[in-house]
């Protein structure tokens, strides 16, 4: 009781709460600015790596960005078993369900934009740079959103086999994706960490899938401010779950886990693609490399991409046939 | 007497397959065929003799006699073959518009049907396989196959949606030794409507129909280089996987190799499609149509010997129908007839080689140890030659090796299960995931099952048919790419906005 | 396993009672299994071999309204001696008549072994009151008739009166006494294959001697693929009761190789015990010649024609 008159009693000045001087004279002090922890996003939480280890990634002027996490192959091996784990559950959902669920992570990144833009400038963006990026992100959800319900029409067939049986393929999800995204540096004007982040996501969880993300080393502030307009969005945990880290570091583990059913890199390093495929052999993962696309233009969404992550299964069944060929059973 | 005989005891029901009336051997002539005495590479459109002089046997494995020899394609025959396929593609194929290039596939394919029956008969005396099988199967698919995708070759842009295509170049393309022609036409076939050119080798054990198909792209005069057989063991193989000019690996074979030629690829830009092993699981639940169930098992396990990536080698039966499905398997095998691959009426032929055959008996022991009861059916064998007779496990446990690893052979392991959940558990519960089998009469059961199985190819209420334009190939390690129908297609094309 | 001991519906388990449990049929796999009996190659001994049973599993059958005795007679003397100018040919397993017809083939046949089947039942329609067709097959069995070929209610069968149709036949079984009967499905009425299952199991435990396709008046008459459901279901009858029940498909089989297909049929799908004109049959009016052209054949080397065998 005593405490809240107390309280009550304090004035609201516009840096800050006033503090009672002794001389009764209010002073100024400047407000103390919260730093964001930026932490991983694995199976709907965001824990902290694991491995309590730490980097920090700094602009072009040499600004400290914040302590991100550097994510460990247990990290990874975590994320692997919640990614897993919702593969039944999202690839079960109707496709207009997902439809829905990625219009609604296009509302709530729209409704989050002002901070997506302010980090892409931390992160040396100029002002309009950073907006067009946020914008056509947001675009690229829309755009996939849209696909779930469609892409399976586009590249389904009822095949007209010779034999009596009704005998029809179609696109499923391959499973677990391991994705290391654009770093969103290189080549200047052609990535972007959250615009690369977005269009490598969308198409592999509009068809199905689950995924572990890799996010941008250099560049990771929106990737996790992502995985919270995520956590927000009606998105089952362990459909998206996103580490940050250096992909020098974890590169070999995402394509090496017997678990992961596909891999999807971004950069051009050819040891690294190299390595991937080699490893791929292991349990035959499906491996995209998409180190030329600029995901700025038109050829950086379609329908295709979605296709990178399916499997085509065809399914047989007999038609019986009792008024043809001259039976009367 | 007659109402003695018409009720028996229990113990007694059995039926006897060991009838008075018999079928007299039926063997189709061998006088169909003509086999040259020695095979030489065909490159650039010519029988070219092997730089590496080298020759290696080819035999019957029923009688394991002699039937030709084949030459063996060193590096550099490799290297000449592919640049004689790099020169047509450059210098013809490519250029040529896609009508024309169409019409020669279909005049490969109407001379495979009108010499059907001798490649059948090769297919048997160099196989092994059923004379029934390879005629009344592998010719007039492989036949049909080639007609299917010769249609496609001038209607490619309406296959991808906003895309253009383009083809890849110069096809590398290895086969195996279960379905030689069939295989052979399954590679080329895509492979030239597409617009690509072909480096092929078929498997040592098998080669001569493939060089059957090679005088037949002979006297269908496709231009010089556009398809090249050469013929080899694993080496000759790698040597078409490794060399650089080659833009495309189009494989089916054993897991192993696959991997061997997923890691060889690493650091290249060459396109792949693997077809690899398998370990089906086929499904029959208690209100399945047992009786075509029972006939749908043979077919999933005995068709060619058990040669089949994609056969039906593990049996899931509901425990209310266990004991009848076994006894009807039983009653079954005892009609199946082993010989002689030529006899018109054999259903199981020889042993594609004695490695193989080694391999499957290695697998029989390995169930006996682990305490699966084994049941064969009594038929008798012949003494020369590679023979297994049909042979099935039951009282099998997930854990057993005969349940997981891929036998390829006469060889089918028995599971139980109770409930829809359970069965569908254990049947994805495999590195494999080639096809995959389920029967019952219920709808709405049929597409929660083919559904929920991880399998390229689903057969519900029938196993083992295959159609030009359904797309074959697995998941999971049963590999990637399809080959057949319209999806079968992109693995020779890129696409270009 | 004559009247006496019959089994009635009530005395059944509740899965046979209902009969809506009959294992379900695939129609597409079943002509698939079926067509590929027709692959298997019969040559030579084997060959002729074959077609001796077939001749000896064939009940010549007249089932006309014009029928008369001469004609009935010239049939016996067939049936006895298919062909003379070859000796040791076997005879034919029965002949098959009206029941006005039985008194004239029972003396015209003498001792010669070959049995006597009568159609009875209101045959081929079977639209006629219960007490009539019990009448009417004990008639034929008074006359001299070793086997009576019955036809079950398909009217009432495709009703679901499956009580009804299981009563008639146990009726009928026991006004058969000694004689043998043989229920007749007619399968070209029946629609599907799941049908001519149910209706197998219900005239085998209803006391079916033999089950048959047809009454030969029907199209489609006997098919490979209707005779190989009927066959699995003795088949499975057989496991479950350890009675044999007879096979025998009528109608539409009127060339020797097709009727050899049957046989491997027979023989891959019951065996051995099946394979003898007491639990299969064959009915037919024309068969009989074409099978003595082919043994002809197989004896001589030479394509025979019509002209030389006896058209009865």
């Amino acid at each position: 009781m005593e405490k809240a008159i107390k309280k009550s009693s304090l004035k609201v000045s516009e840096n800050g709460l006033e503090k009672p001087t002794a001389a009764g004279k209010p002073v100024s002090t400047k407000r103390l600015e919260v730093m964001k922890t930026y932490k991983i996003y694995i199976g709907g939480q965001f824990p902290r790596t694991e491995s309590g280890r730490y980097y920090i990634p700094t602009n072009a002027a040499g600004k400290k960005l914040a302590n991100v996490c550097l994510s460990s192959r247990k990290d990874f091996r975590d994320a692997v078993v919640a990614a897993r784990g919702a593969v039944s559950g999202w690839s079960g959902r109707a496709a207009f369900n997902r439809s829905q669920i990625l219009y609604r992570m296009a509302e709530m990144l729209e409704g989050r934009k002002a901070q997506f833009i302010d980090e892409l400038i931390q992160q040396d963006a100029t002002k309009a740079k950073a907006e067009k990026e946020v914008n056509l992100s947001i675009d690229r959800l829309i755009y996939y959103a849209g696909w779930c319900d469609k892409f399976q029409q586009l590249f389904s067939s009822v095949n007209p086999v010779a034999s009596s049986h009704f005998n029809f393929s179609v696109p499923e999800p391959t499973g677990v994706v391991s994705i290391i995204a654009p770093q969103g540096d290189l080549p200047a004007g052609r990535q972007g960490s959250l615009l690369g982040l977005v269009s490598v996501i969308a198409p592999v969880i509009a068809g199905g899938n689950t995924c572990v993300v890799l996010a941008s080393e250099t560049k990771p502030l929106c990737a996790v401010t992502f995985a919270e307009v995520l956590n927000s969005s009606d998105l089952p945990g362990g459909v998206v779950n996103i580490l940050t880290g250096k992909p020098s570091e974890l590169a070999s583990w995402f394509v090496d886990h017997m678990d992961v059913n596909a891999t999807i890199y971004c950069e051009k390093d050819s040891t690294v693609q190299k390595m991937i495929r080699e490893k791929s052999a292991l349990n035959l993962k499906r491996i995209s490399l998409y180190d030329k696309i600029n995901w700025y233009s038109e050829e950086g969404q379609s329908p295709y991409f979605i296709m990178d992550t399916q499997e085509i299964k065809t399914t047989w069944h007999p038609v019986e046939n009792i008024a043809g060929a001259g039976g009367g059973y | 007497m007659v109402k003695a005989i018409a009720k028996k005891k229990s113990n007694t029901i059995k039926l006897n397959f060991d009838t008075s009336w018999s079928y007299a051997p039926a063997p189709e002539s061998k006088s169909a065929a003509t086999i040259n005495k020695q095979y030489d590479l065909f490159i650039n459109g010519e029988w070219q003799k092997p730089l590496s002089k080298k020759y290696f046997d080819t035999i019957n494995p029923a009688t394991e006699e002699k039937l030709s020899e084949v030459a063996e394609a060193g590096v550099a025959d490799v290297d000449k073959a592919v640049k004689a396929a790099r020169n047509a593609y450059d210098k013809v194929w490519k250029k040529m518009p896609a009508k024309e290039r169409a019409k020669y596939i279909f005049r490969i394919a109407r001379i495979m049907q009108e010499k059907a029956r001798e490649l059948a008969v090769i297919e048997t005396l160099d196989g092994g396989k059923p004379i029934k099988e390879s005629r009344d199967f592998d010719v007039p698919t492989a036949a049909n196959h080639l007609f299917y995708y010769a249609g496609w070759a001038d209607k490619l842009e309406y296959a991808f949606p906003n895309r253009r295509t383009e083809s890849l170049g110069v096809a590398g393309q290895i086969t195996p030794w279960n379905f030689p022609l069939l295989m052979a036409a399954w590679k080329i076939a895509p492979a030239l409507a597409t617009g690509n050119t072909v480096v092929l080798k078929p498997a040592e054990t098998t080669s001569l129909t493939t060089l059957k198909l090679a005088e037949i792209i002979q006297e269908a005069d496709l231009p010089p280089g556009v398809v090249n057989i050469i013929t080899g063991a694993g080496e000759t193989g790698a040597a078409i996987v490794n060399h650089a000019d080659i833009n495309k690996i189009a494989f089916t074979g054993s897991t192993h190799v696959g991997k061997i030629i997923q890691r060889a690829i690493a650091g290249t830009n060459k396109k792949a499609t693997l077809e690899l092993g398998g370990k089906a699981a086929n499904i029959i639940f208690e209100d399945a149509p047992i009786d075509q169930a029972v006939e749908g098992v043979v077919n999933a396990i005995f068709f060619n010997q058990g040669h089949v990536c994609c056969a039906g080698s593990r049996l899931y039966v509901q425990e209310s129908v266990a004991k009848e499905v076994i006894r009807k398997l039983r009653d079954r095998m005892q009609s199946l007839i082993v010989g002689d691959p030529m006899d018109k009426n054999t259903d199981i032929g020889a042993i594609n080689s004695k490695e193989q055959l080694h391999i499957i008996q290695k697998y029989i022991a390995i169930g006996k140890k682990e305490g699966a009861e084994m049941y064969e059916s009594s038929c008798a064998l012949p003494s020369k030659g590679f023979w297994c007779r049909p042979t099935i496990f039951s009282n099998v446990a997930q854990s057993n090796r005969i349940a997981q690893e891929e036998i390829f052979g006469p060889v089918l392991s028995i599971l139980t299960f109770r409930t829809d959940d359970e069965v569908i558990e254990k049947a994805n519960n495999s590195p494999y995931g080639l096809s995959a089998g389920v029967w019952t009469d219920k709808g709405s059961k049929i597409f929660n099952m083919t559904k929920r199985m991880r399998a390229g190819v689903v057969w519900a209420n029938t196993f083992n048919k295959f159609d030009p334009t359904s797309p074959f190939g697995g998941y999971k390690e049963s590999g990637f790419g399809r080959e057949g129908g319209l999806h079968g297609l992109l693995p020779y094309l890129n696409l270009i906005n | 396993m004559v009247s006496g001991s019959l089994t009635m519906l009530s005395d059944l388990p509740d899965r046979q009672a209902g009969f809506s449990l009959s294992p379900r049929i695939d129609q597409v796999g079943v002509e698939e299994r079926a067509s590929r009996f027709t692959k298997r190659s019969i040559k030579k001994e084997s060959k002729l071999n074959g077609l001796k049973l077939v001749l000896n599993m064939i009940d010549l059958t007249t089932l006309e309204g014009k029928d008369t005795a001469g004609k009935v007679k010239q049939l016996c003397y067939k049936a006895m001696h298919p062909h003379d100018s070859y000796p040791g040919l076997p005879t034919v397993a029965a002949i098959c008549v009206y029941p006005s017809m039985v008194k004239v083939a029972k003396k015209a046949l003498g001792d010669s072994g070959i049995k006597i089947a009568s159609v009875a039942t209101a045959f081929p329609g079977g639209q006629a009151p219960k007490d009539v067709k019990i009448r009417d097959t004990k008639y034929a069995v008074h006359e001299g008739a070793d086997e009576v070929d019955m036809v079950i209610s398909r009217g009432k069968f495709h009703a679901g009166e499956y009580n009804f149709v299981f009563d008639e036949i146990a009726a009928i079984k026991e006004a058969c006494g000694e004689a043998r009967l043989k229920v007749i499905l007619e399968t070209g009425e029946l629609g599907t294959f799941d049908k001519v299952r149910r209706a197998s199991d219900i005239a085998m435990h209803a006391g079916a001697d033999f089950i048959k396709t047809s009454t030969g008046k029907i199209a489609p008459a006997a098919t490979m693929p209707v005779t190989l459901v009927m066959l699995e279901a003795i088949r499975d009858f057989y496991y479950k009761t350890g009675r044999m029940i007879g096979m025998k498909p009528a109608g539409g089989i009127s060339k020797s190789k097709l009727a050899l297909h049957y046989l491997v049929m027979v023989k891959e799908v019951l065996g051995e015990d099946w394979l003898n004109n007491h639990w299969f049959r064959f009915g037919a009016s024309s068969l009989a010649n074409d099978v003595l052209m082919q043994i002809m054949k197989e004896k001589t080397g030479v394509y025979q024609s019509a002209n030389y065998f006896s058209v009865d």
